[in-house]
């Protein structure tokens, strides 16, 4: 297993104020007091500055307990979003909005569902947000295909679309299993990889027949 | 995200316990709930013992401050039944034993799905497990996706993954419903979760039949599927009714149930193949011909060409014809051996001019159009 990431002096102590479950040593009076003075500006920066973290460790994906220690779920409400809005389209045989929607949460929650059965020792926001935040290949991958579709459509570009978007689908898989990857006992790891495998397939295969 | 003390309390319970924490969680905020409001219960009651000293002028003062009193212990008391029953029923421990497996354990129970095991006296063994299942149909929903994306399949109410949702999980639940009801009827021994994993890993024969008749796109006929259908699904309905078989004595209920569910598991693949697959053969005819027609007007040229060309007429005038020119060059014996054989090359020929042209590109086609619709029959060709 490889090492976990540490952070800065600086960076530790920015990140247990805003998303740490169990701060020990720290009182709470003290924490509500220094959040709620602060400009509103220094709250959605140091926010925002986690959101960016995590999308970095997502998609340079090494063996780290941050995404699994400061859960949010503001990263995957951003890519969902973002997704639903470039997967929607006007003709009937294209998505809606909601669709997709709904197919991403419910698939997050079914999936985290089989790994809690599976003994898991993992709670069921944190796995809704690595899952969440490992889409993030994929929305790329969706971008790309976006612009490839402005151009004239051939062979030659569906081909490139479909290897996009099956990079983005590899890529997405290995980053959650480098996450969720020691929750399960070793050889049960296949069990609790297979859903996570279909859902992104699933979020795939909308893709790549997105073709307007 | 800044405020965590409502949340952290229950978070740390999250971390702590193995297991149902999003009972856990709830289960705390109903207790802080149920604190607060017990507290006002007890006021309630010691004002109720106070107003009963005074005359009546306040009856209406004491009848609204019982009717306050009842109302809250009818909520207590519902409250608290509602919460013994959901820790009951709600929580998601009851199905961990059921997930209990290891991959090579589901990998040997999906092969063995498609092998029947002959039955002898002793009963068959048939484990409780969720995981298989559920991943089969999960894997069938994709399949099926995947099939009705290609099929262009148009949903009127609801989505495709909707559709393909409820079409499986209503399979499941139901024909292992219905087993389970003709089973205890006919005095079958088996239970409804072994029922539930029986049937969920005999749709594993359902995945690959379906997803060979997405690979391999036959045109024109469904021989291929035919076939796969029946060995396949015969595989695996013959497992489930080997496994019926050693669990029952009496020899006419078990074909009772065993063709229950022959049939419905059957069935059940014919229509998930008939119900999505319906374009992919025009896409294969089109693709064997080489040629893409314009749809429209490729079936209005045949209907014109049909109407114009009247082949009981039209076929014996054009071997009359032909006769009478070849009658001074061939002797008369082999003309008529050859006269049958000119009728049908007439016909043919006939017959084949639409397709030879739809061949020319589609101006040609519109222009031979406008020229059939001036000259009423091929008499004047």
């Amino acid at each position: 297993m490889a090492d976990v990431d540490f952070h800065s002096k600086q960076d530790d102590s920015d990140l247990s104020l805003e998303g740490e479950i169990t701060v020990p040593g720290v009182a709470k009076s003290d924490d509500e007091l220094s959040t709620l003075d602060e400009p509103v500006k220094d709250t959605v920066m140091r926010d925002l500055r986690a959101i960016g973290t995590k999308f970095f460790h997502v998609l340079y994906p090494k063996t780290s307990k941050t995404l699994l220690k400061e859960w949010d779920l503001w990263g995957p409400l951003i890519l969902c979003v973002y997704m639903a809005m470039m997967l929607q389209g006007n003709t009937s045989g294209q998505p809606e909005f909601a669709e997709v929607f709904v197919i991403y949460w419910i698939g997050a929650v079914i999936v985290t569902l089989n790994t809690k059965l599976l003994g898991g020792n993992i709670s069921f926001f944190q796995s809704v947000c690595v899952l969440g935040y490992c889409v993030c290949p994929l929305a790329v991958a969706l971008s790309v295909c976006r612009i490839i579709l402005i151009a004239n459509q051939t062979t030659a570009l569906f081909v490139v679309r479909f290897l996009f978007v099956i990079a983005g689908f590899a890529w997405s898989t290995f980053a959650s299993t480098a996450f969720l990857g020691d929750v399960q006992a070793r050889n049960r790891k296949v069990l609790s990889v297979y859903p996570i495998f279909l859902f992104y397939f699933i979020i795939s295969w909308l893709i790549i027949s997105h073709t307007h | 995200m800044a405020d965590q003390s409502p949340w952290q309390e229950s978070s740390n319970k999250m971390t702590s316990s193995q297991g149902s924490a999003i009972l856990d969680m709830q289960l705390e905020e109903m207790e802080m709930m149920e604190d607060d409001a017990s507290d006002n219960g007890e006021n309630g009651f010691n004002e109720k013992a106070m107003p009963q000293k005074e005359d009546n002028g306040s009856a209406e003062d004491m009848r609204k401050r019982i009717g306050q009193n009842v109302g809250e212990m009818v909520w207590q008391v519902s409250k608290q039944r509602a919460q013994k029953a959901w820790s009951v029923y709600g929580n998601i421990d009851i199905l961990r034993p059921y997930f209990d497996v290891e991959p090579k354990e589901v990998q040997k129970r999906l092969i063995y799905s498609l092998i029947p095991q002959r039955p002898t006296t002793q009963r068959q063994r048939v484990h409780k497990e969720l995981y298989g299942p559920l991943m089969v149909i999960f894997t069938l929903i994709a399949l099926l996706l995947f099939q009705m994306k290609t099929s262009d399949h148009k949903v009127e109410e609801g989505t495709l993954m909707g559709t393909a949702f409820g079409v499986c999980f209503i399979y499941w639940f139901g024909a292992s419903g219905l087993v389970w009801v003709l089973s205890y009827i006919c005095g079958v021994r088996i239970a409804m979760l072994q029922i539930l994993s029986l049937i969920g890993y005999a749709l594993f024969s359902h995945c690959i039949v379906l997803f060979l008749g997405t690979v391999i796109h036959t045109s024109h006929d469904h021989m291929l599927f035919y076939v796969t259908w029946a060995v396949i699904g015969g595989l695996s309905t013959a497992k489930m009714a080997c496994v019926v078989f050693s669990r029952a004595s009496g020899k006419t209920e078990r074909i009772i149930v065993i063709a229950l569910i022959a049939v419905l598991h059957l069935s059940f693949l014919l229509y998930l193949h008939f119900a999505y697959h319906s374009v992919v053969e025009e896409i294969s005819m089109v693709l064997d011909s080489k040629v893409i027609p314009p749809p429209i007007a490729h079936e209005q040229i045949n209907q014109k060409l049909e109407r114009a060309v009247d082949y009981e007429k039209v076929v014996p005038d054009f071997t009359k014809k032909v006769v009478n020119m070849v009658k001074p060059i061939i002797p008369n014996d082999t003309l008529n051996k050859l006269r049958p054989v000119i009728n049908d090359t007439l016909k043919n020929v006939i017959r084949q001019a639409p397709t030879m042209m739809n061949k020319i590109s589609g101006h040609a086609l519109h222009m031979v159009n406008k020229t059939l619709e001036h000259s009423e029959t091929l008499k004047v060709m």
